[in-house]
Parts: structure tokens; C-alpha cells; sequence
């Protein structure tokens, strides 16, 4: 009786493997987070189409909002249990590069398709370590009718800081709970705004900070006295009482905001008045960020080949591109610009080509190991900066002490 | 362990006690002895390689300029807790414990924020603390006093986590020390009335005392998990204003999962056993000079 058993289950055995060999598909795991929410159909959509034109690879989506995704991320990378192939956006795909946690994809990828800088930003000493998928940028949005109603000029491409204050000024005085302009003190918008004034926070071969210098002085200096003082322009937290900086702006409350392009959809559901964009203005010449989400592949992955080809098909298959244009999710990383035309037609904002143009602009994050722990001690010093009194170089001084102890470099 | 005599009693009792025991080892036991080990080597988790390094995490956390931070808002948490909690926990007890018209609905309601989750509750609590339009600060400025802007103060956002950590606990207590009010033999307030001691000598001399054994664990249980911290700074402040509510768990958070440093983690986390054994220790030994176990 038991060798009946035992053969039967070997029979069935065998046969299972032969049938799993044969009929069924390879299913890659990919771990994602920029569909959380409002594109969650649309990036269904787009894995539909992949399988339905590669039948023999079924893709397991595993969806996690943002604030969770990382943290889930690192523990399965870290339990060596990661999913095959996973999203990054910029900022933790380079210290997970550095770290070994993306698998070397050169030579997987036809990287004809894609735009050389996008390429350049996921590729070191010459190999790839990530498809580009979308990307993203911030501008400055500004309020019609507030400008019209303090009779003052709507804002160009060549604005700096000093004329946003003016018209910021201007628009603040038109009421209590009406206030002129909205970019927060934070490590991101710090490292950018520092670059519109020849500063950065680190020297050129990485070695020492140098975030005390008197570039990155003045830069902080303006963004504090913009939340400091009897009329300062743009709210504090304690004014903003719980309410977010697009609920300001919808409510016709805000005068100008940077904010990102994926606001578009927002902002044309919620504002009752006029809208436009335009590249945001830097401290002397204009700074911007260059958001790009990306996909790699988990080193430890067994099944590397049919997860490249499935990051590959999420960057550059031209159905899933017209997928993401038609849903208006970012934009893609595609190489073809005719392909982008679309995305420039549709209106708010009347002037979206201020979204390639702030390309021109960008500040790249600082490429460093340690940027998660550099970014908590400058955040910890800049967040106070709006209760206390005090100043941007005892600030700046204070954060360069603690990053020199901290030893991150 | 008792474990009997016979082969086969033995493999039953084993048997028994195997879904527990697994458990505890590999989600207790094998992570605890894991993490003493990570505490002296230089572990990056996403890169996975470890290297022994001896003492040196220990060290850099306490030579730190962040570690005495850390303690300070650690104890000023548990300091500005323990009393509060014990003083809610008790009053709404001896509340409940009377009777009067509507007690069932009383001690659902107060019951209630304990069953409700604290990422909710951060966010109504967040609300409520809000400085200028804030209900904490209404309900002040009708007594004449400008409240603070809380979890926007480094000097008030701890006082703020803990307002809304006891308001979310003092439910769970407070049945613990119902339970043992319950138990109090009505027979010693009757002798105690009729040699006419007054409500608060009967409270004093006699609820109290017999009180105390329940008193203690709430202490031992608070001061454990006070040192613990972690949901609600996290939710609510997520350890800011500029650091001014930063606590050992945390640290420990984040040096794991957002700077991937499991090494500090591990001795941050051995350093905060440290602490919780060397203070429970300390109660047990001075239980001996206030708790009455005679009842």
C-alpha cells in the first residue's frame, strides 16, 4: 500500500512539473507605488497589455502607497525576499544602486528607445542598473485672478526670487487669510533652490559638506524671510491650521505655489478661476527638480530576463505609453518627442510647455550613500526654522556641524 | 519546564506545547538573539554583508551628540505619562464604579478610544491641538489662556503626544483598576462609616492600600511601555519639531529602515533593554515599602 502511494504521488509529481514546464506562463512579482490611488486602473490597464502580448509572462502586481512602500521595500530586499522587479523613484534608487540592490540590466534593455539624459541617470561606469518609466517636475503655478486683482503683471520664465517677492507682497495685501506664495522649507527644496544661486551641499568629489556657505546662506536667508515678520507672505503651518498647500491654492487663497505637474488633474477639477504654469523661478537663475521613477530588478531574481522585458515594455511599449498619456500619469521617458505632443494640447494649464522647459534646469539630488540620514538632519534644523528665531547662517552652521559629526561620508 | 514521567505523557505534553513554543522561538527568541548580534556588527541591510566591529555602534550612540536628546525626551514622555495615566485611570474607575443612570454607556464610551486605531486617533488629535483653531485652545482661551501651538512647539509637542497618548489609555487602565475596586470587601467601608471616617480617610486607608498591588503592575506595565513610545510620535510628530520628539523607538526606526543601519538599530534597542530591565528591577525591590498584598 504505501509503495502504491508512493508511486502515485511521484507520478503526480512528475506530471505537475512537466505541465508547469509546458502551459504555464512565468510569473515575475513586481512591487510598485506611484499607481497607488487615482492610476491604479490605468497601470492595470498597461500590465494587461504586456501580458496580452507576452502570453507566457504573467505579472504579479503588488501595490503599496507611498509612505509604506519603501520601508516594505527595504525589508524584503533586506530578507533577501524582494519582489523580481520594483519601482524606485530617484532620491532611493541611487543609495539602493550603491548598495548592490539592483541587478546589472545592460545588455537585457534595447536602450534605443529611451532619452539619453534618462538613460545617463540610471547607468554608472557604463552599465545599466534601471529603466526610466516617467518622470516628473515641479513648476510654479500661479492664480489668475489674484494677480489681476492686485493689478500686478502674471509671472515669466525669467522671474527670479526677488520679483515673486514683490508680486507675493502685492497679493498678501489683499487679505488676512489671502497669502502669496508656497514653497516649503525642506532638505528638497533646500538642495534645489541652492543650485539657482551657484551654492550646493557638497563639494564637487563628494569628500566635505559645504552646506554653510555664503551662497547657501543667502538662499535660506530669502526662503526664511518669506515665513518670518509682520508680513510675510507665505503661511506657516500654524496658519495653514490643518489645511494643505493645494487646498489653499483651490480655495483661491494662494497667490503662487510650487508644487509638482502631477497636480494638473487636481487643480483643473477644484479651482473656479484662471490657472497657469510657468518654469519656477531660482534665487538668481531658475532650479528644478527632475522627479523620474525607474524600474529594477532584484539581484537575487531568477527570473531576470522576463522581468527586464517586462520594465523594458512599461518605459517604451507604445501602447502602455499612449496608456499613460491618455490618463495625463506623468509623462514618459520616451526618446520619440512626437509622441509628447499630445500631452501638450490638453489644457489647464495653457502654457504646458513650461513642463519641458523646466527640464532644462534640473538639480539632481546629491548621489550619496548616506542621503537618507543627510536629509533627516537637515530636515530636523530647517522644519524649526519657521518658530524660532534663528538665522540662516546659525542654522546652516548648526546642520554643518552635525553632518561633519555624523560621518557620512 | 514540568515535563511527566511517562514516554508517551511527555510526547503528548511536547506535542501540546509545540505551536506555542515554535512561535515564541522564531518570533521572539531567534530575532532577540539575532539582534544582540547585529548590535556589534556594521550591518547595511539592503547590502546584507555584516562585519564585526565589537563595540563600536554601542559606542557611537553613546558618545553621540543625539543619544542624550533621546533619553531626556524619553523620560520627559514617561514622567509627564506615569502620573497622568495613574491619576485618570484611577478617578474614572472610582467613577464607574458608582452606580447612576447611564454607567453602561459611560464605560463604552470611555472605553471606546481604546479600540480605536492610533492613526486615527493621531489625526483627530492633530486637530484638536492645533494651535489657532485647535479645540484644546478654544476651550483655554474661554478660561483666558492662550494655548500653545503644540506639536508645532519643540518645547509643547510632547506635552501634546502625551495629552492625547493618555486620553487614548486611560480607558484600558481604568477597567484594570475597576476590576480590583470590584474586589474590595464592601464590609471594611461599612466598619469604617460607622467609626466615621470621612470619604477621603476611607479612600486614603482603605482603597488605596488595597489598591496597591494593581497600582504597582500599572506602574511596572506604563514605565515598560512608556519607554516604548513609538505610534503615536510617530503619527503625530514623527519625532520633529526639529527632533524635539524624538524617542528610542523611534531611532530605532528609522536608523533601520530609512538609513538601513540594523547594527545601531540592534544596540539602540539593547541599550533600551538595558534601561527597562535596570528600572523594573529597581521597582521590585521597593514594591516591599508600599504595596499591601494582605488583602
Amino acid at each position: 500500500m504505501k509503495k502504491l502511494i508512493a508511486l502515485v504521488l511521484s507520478l503526480v509529481l512528475v506530471l505537475t512539473a512537466v505541465y508547469t514546464a509546458v502551459a504555464d506562463p512565468v510569473t515575475i512579482t513586481y512591487a510598485h507605488f506611484s499607481g497607488a490611488g487615482a492610476q491604479e486602473e490605468t497601470l492595470k490597464k498597461m500590465i494587461e497589455a504586456f501580458e496580452a502580448k507576452n502570453p507566457d509572462i504573467k505579472v504579479d502586481l503588488q501595490i503599496t502607497g507611498f509612505d509604506d512602500y519603501f520601508t516594505k521595500l527595504a525589508t524584503t530586499v533586506g530578507g533577501n525576499n524582494a519582489t523580481d522587479c520594483f519601482e524606485m523613484n530617484m532620491e532611493n534608487y541611487l543609495a539602493y544602486m550603491l548598495r548592490g540592490a539592483c541587478a546589472d540590466l545592460t545588455g537585457l534593455v534595447d536602450t534605443a528607445n529611451y532619452s539619453e539624459g534618462t538613460l545617463n541617470a540610471v547607468s554608472s561606469d557604463g552599465k545599466l542598473y534601471a529603466v526610466p518609466m516617467s518622470f516628473s517636475t515641479c513648476v510654479l503655478f500661479y492664480n489668475k485672478a489674484l494677480f489681476d486683482q492686485a493689478g500686478i503683471a502674471y509671472p515669466t520664465a525669467d522671474w527670479t526670487w526677488a520679483d515673486a517677492q514683490k508680486a507675493a507682497e502685492a497679493i498678501k495685501a489683499l487679505g488676512d487669510d489671502i497669502w502669496g506664495y508656497y514653497q516649503p522649507i525642506t532638505y528638497n527644496e533646500f538642495y534645489k533652490s541652492v543650485k539657482g544661486n551657484g551654492g550646493s551641499l557638497l563639494n564637487d568629489d563628494y569628500t566635505a559638506f559645504t552646506v554653510n556657505s555664503p551662497e547657501n546662506v543667502a538662499v535660506l536667508d530669502a526662503m526664511i524671510s518669506r515665513v518670518r515678520g509682520e508680513n510675510h507672505v507665505m503661511p506657516t503651518s500654524e496658519e495653514m491650521a490643518g489645511r494643505g498647500d493645494w487646498d489653499l491654492f483651490c480655495e483661491g487663497k494662494l497667490g503662487m505655489i510650487i508644487t509638482g505637474i502631477w497636480g494638473f488633474s487636481t487643480f483643473a477639477e477644484k479651482c473656479a478661476f484662471d490657472w497657469d504654469i510657468v518654469v519656477e523661478p531660482g534665487y538668481a537663475t531658475p532650479s528644478t527638480f527632475f522627479f523620474a521613477n525607474v524600474n529594477c530588478v532584484s539581484p537575487d531574481s531568477d527570473k531576470k530576463e522576463a522581468a527586464a522585458k517586462f520594465i523594458d515594455a512599461m518605459g517604451s511599449d507604445p501602447d502602455i505609453v499612449q496608456l499613460r498619456l491618455d490618463a495625463s500619469w506623468e509623462l514618459p521617458t520616451v526618446a520619440d518627442q512626437n509622441k509628447l505632443a499630445q500631452y501638450l494640447e490638453v489644457t489647464p494649464p495653457a502654457n504646458r510647455a513650461a513642463v519641458f522647459d523646466s527640464m532644462d534646469f534640473a538639480a539632481a539630488p546629491p548621489a550619496l550613500k548616506e542621503s537618507g540620514a543627510a536629509s533627516e538632519i537637515i530636515n530636523n534644523i530647517l522644519s524649526t526654522l519657521e518658530l524660532n528665531e534663528m538665522t540662516a547662517q546659525e542654522a546652516l552652521d548648526a546642520i554643518q556641524a552635525e553632518l561633519e559629526d555624523a560621518n557620512l561620508l | 519546564m514540568y515535563l511527566p514521567n511517562t514516554a508517551g505523557r511527555r510526547r503528548t505534553t511536547i506535542l501540546f506545547l509545540a505551536p506555542s513554543m515554535i512561535g515564541l522561538i522564531v518570533f521572539c527568541l531567534i530575532p532577540m538573539i539575532s539582534s544582540l548580534v547585529y548590535s556589534f556588527m556594521d550591518y547595511d541591510l539592503l547590502e546584507g554583508n555584516m562585519t564585526y566591529i565589537g563595540f563600536r555602534n554601542f559606542e557611537r550612540i553613546l558618545t553621540g551628540r543625539e543619544f542624550p536628546k533621546v533619553l531626556v525626551h524619553t523620560l520627559t514622555y514617561l514622567g509627564l505619562y506615569l502620573p497622568l495615566i495613574l491619576i485618570t485611570s484611577v478617578s474614572e474607575a472610582l467613577i464607574l464604579n458608582k452606580s447612576f443612570r447611564g454607567r453602561g454607556i459611560f464605560r463604552a464610551v470611555f472605553y471606546t478610544p481604546v479600540i480605536t486605531s492610533w492613526v486615527a486617533a493621531a489625526v483627530v488629535w492633530t486637530w484638536v491641538l492645533s494651535g489657532k483653531y485647535g479645540l484644546l485652545n478654544q476651550l483655554l482661551a474661554a478660561v483666558g489662556i492662550t494655548g500653545p501651538s503644540w506639536l508645532n512647539s519643540p518645547d509643547w509637542a510632547m506635552p501634546g503626544v502625551v495629552i492625547a497618548a493618555v486620553w487614548k489609555d486611560t480607558g484600558y487602565y481604568a477597567l484594570m483598576v475597576l476590576a480590583a475596586l470590584k474586589s474590595i470587601d464592601p464590609t471594611y467601608y461599612e466598619a469604617a462609616s460607622i467609626d466615621g471616617a470621612s470619604s477621603w480617610r476611607r479612600f486614603r486607608s482603605i482603597t488605596l492600600p488595597l489598591l496597591s498591588p494593581t497600582l504597582f503592575l500599572l506602574i511596572v506595565i506604563n514605565v515598560i511601555y512608556g519607554l516604548q513610545v513609538f505610534d503615536s510620535v510617530l503619527i503625530m510628530t514623527n519625532g520633529g519639531p526639529g527632533g524635539a520628539t524624538s524617542v528610542f523607538l523611534e531611532r530605532i526606526y528609522k536608523y533601520a529602515f530609512k538609513q538601513y543601519k540594523m547594527g545601531m538599530a540592534s544596540a539602540y534597542s539593547w541599550l533600551l533593554f538595558i534601561m527597562i530591565f535596570v528600572l523594573t528591577v529597581i521597582q521590585f525591590r521597593l514594591q516591599k515599602k508600599w504595596v499591601n498584598y494582605d488583602a
